[in-house]
């Protein structure tokens, strides 16, 4: 869909900014917004281009900058902390050869930490896209991306 | 169709999906039905069953079984012989802990003493994706009888007589903060129910909503016609997509049994209900920046007064509420203010629904009376501890640090308050001597540093102070006059922070200084010299002027 068709379906009023963002952002396979369909957005809703590009860097789920195919998100939040998140970090920035914060060479992985998922109920936890990924140990982690891998 | 003999029910929840718990319910459906008994064993959905850390979890009813850690393998192993064969395969069973099973028929909701659960009654016993199930276990009919038998008035009067406090986390009594929306004079009004639970170690939201979504469309509308609003909005967190789905069903059904719309029980009251989705910022949980949110703008809070009761959502007189504790609404309007009370303690009555976690033996969410201590839900809820006990961690991450000593006080909202904690959302998180002090303080920060919303500057730069220096202890390198520095620096966050989210820091870095100083001082370097504090430090002057 087109910045302007999703406008329309969500509706014109400042209210529904973030829904349009998230769709738009959805839309794009890097997994962030564009300046053009920014400058367009503020256009069509009236609304300066700054304050939406200020709008949309608050919130963690946008991004401005292009991103892999599929986002690792994994909690850094103390519950899982404890449960032994930093050994999970070490293993993604292992395994996938980045460092956190960043992208992999294919553009298949952007690894970032995040707050609470709300899952903490399988402490370690990672989001990847849309899948929470629960109990993690270090082999479990390297065997979730190896699996992605192998899908693509 | 026949009764079917015999149920099995899956939770699909936030922890089970990620143990495959979907492919363990095909698997049950696929292997029932080659073995042609689709006629008689029901496979349902469910919410969650309370335990976490245990897999996917599979409950056979009427016999009362509760397998955990399924696969797919173990699902066709359990349709043959314990469906087929009647042997229960007591390997896969789930040890040492009460599962309060549940089928419409077993319980009495009415009085309750059976499971002493008010939010959770329904939890992982109806479908949640089946409106009449909730409404054969006395669904909406607390709507039914204030819309037909009472007026606004009484049902705010029976409200604050129950003495509910919001669960949300600042334990306001619910009555009474309707009742400053209710007299405001506007051409709209909304209801509002904070679903962004952003508060580590907190998903009871969470469950709640994907356990029994209609009880919260009731508590809304409830509280709709109790405030005269006729707009509902449900703000969640983009992640919970589970949450998000079953309600949008729920709302629809709700719709097309006439029980969301115009004219409900034809009383004259209209009311509908729309979801707005978060995007990702704890500080949207507070209400006023939660309400920022949803008017499409970055979600820093607002200045008040003017409180949301006066001028909230587009500025029109709003009022929010906690997902938990509109849950309680509909059973307070069914039984009455006075069976209320009967749960809970003199200063709070109820229950509280509290998620545990951390190294205990049994992980998971538990609705109990208000007033169980520390080590009851330790000991009786929570199987015990992992290793040894070295503190806990009430209310999430904004919440207070306790030592041993606090083991035995009551858990309520007053009594908590007057040994100098706070309750807080009803996270309980439990940690083994395994974890240092100093390493839980500073993975604290680095939440508070990364959540701050930016828009104050003692927040902005106070943050990082604290989190250089919680960084510095971590590592075992901090100044002498570290220590110092950073009660400093919390105590001036305290006082000066424009929200309650860059007040929080206090909560866990003082009450962990209350008890574990000696602990959080071998984070310090005696050989370094004070003159050599990095520049960072200089932050903390910055918001001293
Ligand atoms: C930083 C911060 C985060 C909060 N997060 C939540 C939240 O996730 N869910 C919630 O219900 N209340 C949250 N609150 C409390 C809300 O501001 C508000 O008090 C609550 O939604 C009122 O509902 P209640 O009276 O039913 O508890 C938060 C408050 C602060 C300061
Ligand atoms: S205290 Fe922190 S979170 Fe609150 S308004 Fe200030 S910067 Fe934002
Ligand atoms: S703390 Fe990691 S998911 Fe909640």
């Amino acid at each position: 869909m087109t910045v302007s068709e999703i406008i329309k379906k969500h509706g014109n009023e400042r209210e529904n900014l973030l829904a349009i963002l998230h769709q738009i952002q959805a839309g794009n396979d890097d997994n962030s917004l564009h300046k053009d369909q920014l400058q367009q957005l503020a256009e069509i809703m009236d609304i300066p281009v700054a304050d939406i590009v200020s709008t949309a860097s608050f919130y963690t789920m946008f991004s401005l900058k292009p991103r892999g195919k599929h986002i690792i998100r994994l909690c850094e939040s103390p519950p899982c902390y404890i449960m032994g998140e930093e050994n999970i970090l070490t293993a993604l920035e292992n395994c996938l050869k980045i460092k956190l914060g960043e992208t992999t060479a294919d553009k298949m992985f952007t690894l970032e930490t995040t707050s609470c998922l709300g899952a903490c109920g399988v402490a370690p936890v990672m989001m990847i896209d849309d899948t929470v990924y629960g109990e993690l140990t270090e082999e479990k982690t390297v065997a979730v991306i190896k699996s992605i891998v192998d899908k693509e | 169709m026949e009764k079917p003999r015999i149920t099995v029910m899956v939770p699909i929840d936030a922890n089970t999906v990620p143990s495959g718990a979907r492919e363990v319910k095909n698997a049950l459906s696929v292997a029932i039905g080659r073995a042609n008994l689709s006629n008689e064993i029901k496979v349902i959905e469910t919410g969650s069953f309370g335990p976490t850390g245990v897999g996917a979890l599979v409950a056979i009813q009427p016999d009362g079984v509760v397998y955990c850690n399924m696969t797919v393998d173990k699902a066709q192993e359990i349709v043959e012989e314990h469906l087929l064969k009647g042997r229960v395969c007591a390997r896969y069973m789930l040890p040492g802990r009460q599962v309060i099973l549940p089928t419409a028929d077993n319980v009495d909701a009415r009085t309750l003493q059976h499971t002493g659960r008010i939010v959770l009654d329904n939890c992982g016993r109806i479908d949640p994706e089946n409106i009449e199930e909730y409404i054969a276990n006395d669904g909406y009919e607390a709507l039914g009888k204030a819309l037909t038998a009472m007026s606004p008035g009484e049902v705010i009067t029976e409200i604050t007589e129950s003495e509910l406090k919001g669960r949300g986390g600042a334990g306001f009594p619910t009555g009474q903060k309707w009742s400053f929306c209710a007299p405001v004079v506007a051409d709209q009004k909304y209801v509002i129910c904070n679903a962004d639970e952003g508060e580590p170690g907190t998903f009871k939201d969470r469950l709640i909503l994907e356990g029994d979504p209609h009880k919260i469309i009731e508590g809304m509308a409830l509280c709709g016609y109790a405030i005269g609003a006729t707009i509902g909005y449900v703000y969640v967190r983009g992640e919970y997509a589970l949450s998000i789905e079953r309600l949008e069903k729920a709302i629809a059904a709700a719709e097309s049994h006439g029980l969301l719309g115009k004219n409900i029980f034809n009383s004259g009251f209209d009311f509908e209900i729309k979801i707005k989705i978060g995007a990702g910022a704890y500080i949207c949980g507070e209400e006023t920046a939660l309400i920022e949110s949803m008017e499409g703008k970055r979600g820093c809070p607002r200045l008040k007064p003017p409180f949301p009761a006066q001028k909230g959502f587009k500025g029109k007189p709003t009022n929010v509420n906690n997902v938990e504790t509109l849950a309680n609404i509909p059973a307070i309007i069914r039984n009455g203010a006075a069976w209320f009370k009967n749960f809970g303690t003199s200063s709070t009555a109820g229950t509280k629904v509290y998620t545990i976690l951390g190294h205990i033996n049994h992980p998971g969410l538990i609705e109990v009376p208000a007033g169980v201590t520390l080590r009851e839900i330790i000991e009786d809820y929570g199987g015990g501890m992992k290793g040894k006990f070295h503190f806990a961690q009430l209310g999430g991450t904004a919440g207070d640090i306790l030592g041993e000593e606090m083991m035995d006080v009551p858990m309520d909202y007053d009594l908590m308050e007057k040994v100098g904690h706070v309750l807080g959302s009803g996270a309980i998180l439990i940690v083994n001597e395994s974890i240092n002090i100093n390493d839980f303080l500073h993975s604290c920060m680095r939440f508070f540093s990364h959540e701050s919303c930016g828009n104050c500057n003692p927040c902005r730069n106070g943050m990082h102070a604290a989190l250089d220096i919680t960084k510095r202890l971590k590592s075992g390198v901090a100044y002498p006059d570290d220590i110092n520095a950073l009660e400093e620096v919390v105590m001036i966050l305290h006082s000066s922070a424009f929200c309650p989210l860059g007040q929080s820091p206090a909560g866990p870095v003082t009450s962990a200084l209350r008890y574990f100083r000696e602990e959080i001082e071998r984070g310090v370097n005696r050989e370094l010299n004070k003159h050599d504090m990095p520049r960072s430090n200089r932050k903390m002057e910055a918001i001293n002027v």
